[in-house]
């Protein structure tokens, strides 16, 4: 058994950072944790976490989604960790086009975001702000406390529900009430069966399938036109 | 839960709740037909709709009464009744106890003081948190001499800090006007240009340099921009402790700053090693390896001192603008400096 918490944000958000911050809380505490890291091309991130001597792992999904790879490999990911006798496993993976919603109900469920991508920013991402659990907001100790309230107040209106903590990245601040929430994770054996919040984007075009050519006789399968009005 | 809101149509949730229309505004919806409840209006979407909305009927619904039930909360909420914050001292770095326990009160200036490292923002985090003996501290803190509500502890309503700091800067596209009516906005406050009115006067009291409504906030100087967001922290933001992060003295009146910020009753701490701010607060937490060492409340000898402090300090402001008008210090600074003159 296994306490797991899903942590996924745009890239950049800070993530890695928030992670980081945390598992040291967590190991103050007696805890042990492990990342599984899901990035598209390449990835340093598994030597950040070996550094701080953190069992690692990381999933490059290359040319599929990395998010639809993650859900694909994320019943292993929990018997590795299970394996390997952790008190929690983080699995952090990459939002890209800021819609897929990598959560799974039932499961403790972060993203994060930067108070510096801008006050619209809660308005224009997804599932993976919407129904989340709770919503980490970084990067907000260089912006101004009016900015930061504004930012504040667009994420609830965006997810009402969610727990909202202001993490710093670089000093850890924040970092500590993390931890108590992470400490609220459910324990999980495995996750065969277990469904996601919310669909991700179903686009499958010919444009995934290799096409290189412009033009709408090459446009196959699911296309979407914008309007153009009349 | 309970469909208390989208049964009905959505003109008289309006009327109870104007920022209802919001909603639509944060899910990116358009051209919805007020005239309709939003179970109507959730029922007539298109699969493909609401994959675009990244929700399901009955997400999309919950998130609706939620979002309700919050933008209540928030606007009906009352500026926050903090009349005490009281620290009980947990141990420093090598587990040695701290011997403390002292009480903040709306309107009080608290300098917190100690090298770099010695556990400055750890006190600051332990308060923002409201630690109940659960961070690396120990600390407790009580709001109104009780524990605070365990519920309440992690929601973003319930934050008391606020800070300003040298190292924050405006990054949004806004004018002055338009950037505190936003705020106000947020706060859901009536007549937002009125209060960016007030907001903008009291920051031009605090600048050196004038500015406008019409200014774009990026385009303030590091003057201008501090003394506008210490008028806004103090007049629009309802968090009641205010933490500074030193404040310069360039552009932008301290003495005046901190004056305001009392006058608003916000509970002010400031990390500061500038003894002219230093003296101007009421006492001094002095923290050493991680814990509490002391407490110094600032004796009337030290008052007495502030007054010439303050006095040199504003012959080296003389000396300031004659540098900044293009003149030459070549007078006697003996004398300049003589306290004989005052």
């Amino acid at each position: 058994m296994i306490r797991l918490v899903t942590v996924s944000g745009p890239p950049s958000s800070g993530k890695t950072s928030v992670i980081l911050k945390t598992i040291d809380c967590l190991k103050a505490k007696g805890f042990s944790a492990g990342v599984v890291k899901f990035d598209c091309m390449s990835s340093h991130d598994e030597r950040l976490y070996e550094k701080a001597g953190i069992p690692a792992k990381t999933g490059l999904s290359g040319n599929l989604c990395p998010d639809h790879f993650y859900i694909s490999n994320v019943d292993e990911c929990l018997t590795w960790g299970v394996s390997s006798g952790l008190d929690f496993l983080i699995i952090e993976s990459a939002g890209l086009c800021n819609r897929c919603s990598p959560h799974i109900k039932d499961i403790l469920s972060v993203c994060v975001i930067d108070s510096l991508s801008g006050v619209n920013t809660p308005q224009k991402i997804g599932p993976m702000l919407k129904l989340a659990d709770i919503v980490v907001i970084t990067k907000g100790d260089i912006i101004s406390q009016a900015e930061r309230e504004i930012f504040i107040f667009r994420v609830k209106q965006a997810n009402p529900k969610a727990m909202i903590v202001r993490l710093n990245g670089i000093t850890g601040q924040g970092s500590h009430e993390l931890t108590i929430m992470f400490e609220t994770a459910t324990k999980q054996s495995a996750l065969t069966g277990k469904r996601l919040r919310f669909s991700m984007p179903a686009a499958l075009c010919s444009y995934c399938l290799g096409e290189m050519k412009i033009g709408e006789s090459y446009q196959r399968g699911n296309v979407k036109k914008m309007s153009w009005g009349k | 839960m309970k469909r208390e809101f989208s049964t009905i149509p959505f003109n008289d949730v309006l009327v109870a709740h104007p920022y209802a229309k919001d909603f639509f505004l944060s899910m990116g919806m358009h051209n919805f037909d007020t005239s309709r409840t939003l179970q109507q209006f959730v029922d007539s979407l298109q699969d493909d709709q609401l994959e675009d909305l990244g929700l399901d009927r009955l997400q999309l619904l919950e998130q609706f009464e939620h979002f309700i039930g919050k933008m209540r909360e928030l606007s009906i909420a009352p500026s926050k009744q903090v009349d005490s914050i009281t620290i009980i001292g947990g141990h420093n770095k090598t587990g040695e106890k701290e011997q403390v326990r002292f009480t903040l009160k709306p309107g009080e200036v608290i300098c917190v003081v100690g090298p770099t490292g010695a556990g400055k923002s750890r006190l600051l985090e332990d308060i923002e948190c409201l630690a109940q003996r659960d961070t690396p501290t120990g600390r407790q803190i009580f709001v109104n001499n009780r524990i605070p509500d365990e519920d309440q502890r992690f929601s973003a309503e319930h934050k008391l800090v606020a800070q300003l700091s040298q190292n924050m800067n405006f990054v949004i596209d806004l004018t002055v006007g338009e950037f505190i009516a936003a705020h106000a906005d947020s706060r859901m406050l009536p007549e937002p240009e009125e209060i960016a009115n007030r907001v903008a006067k009291c920051a031009n009291e605090l600048a050196g340099e004038q500015f406008t409504m019409d200014t774009p906030v990026t385009q303030l100087s590091g003057g201008q921009s501090r003394a506008l967001m210490i008028a806004d922290t103090a007049l629009l933001s309802p968090l009641p402790i205010v933490l500074i992060d030193e404040i310069e003295n360039a552009g932008v009146d301290r003495k005046k700053a901190l004056d305001l910020l009392v006058k608003e009753e916000k509970i002010v701490l400031m990390s500061t090693h500038d003894p002219l701010l230093a003296l101007m607060g009421d006492k001094r937490v002095v923290i050493r390896n991680g814990g509490i060492a002391d407490i110094l409340m600032t004796s009337t000898a030290e008052r007495a001192n502030l007054k010439e402090l303050e006095w040199i300090d504003s012959k080296m402001t003389e000396l300031k603008n004659l540098i900044r008008a293009g003149g030459a210090i070549e007078f006697d600074m003996r004398s300049h400096f003589q306290f004989d003159s005052v």
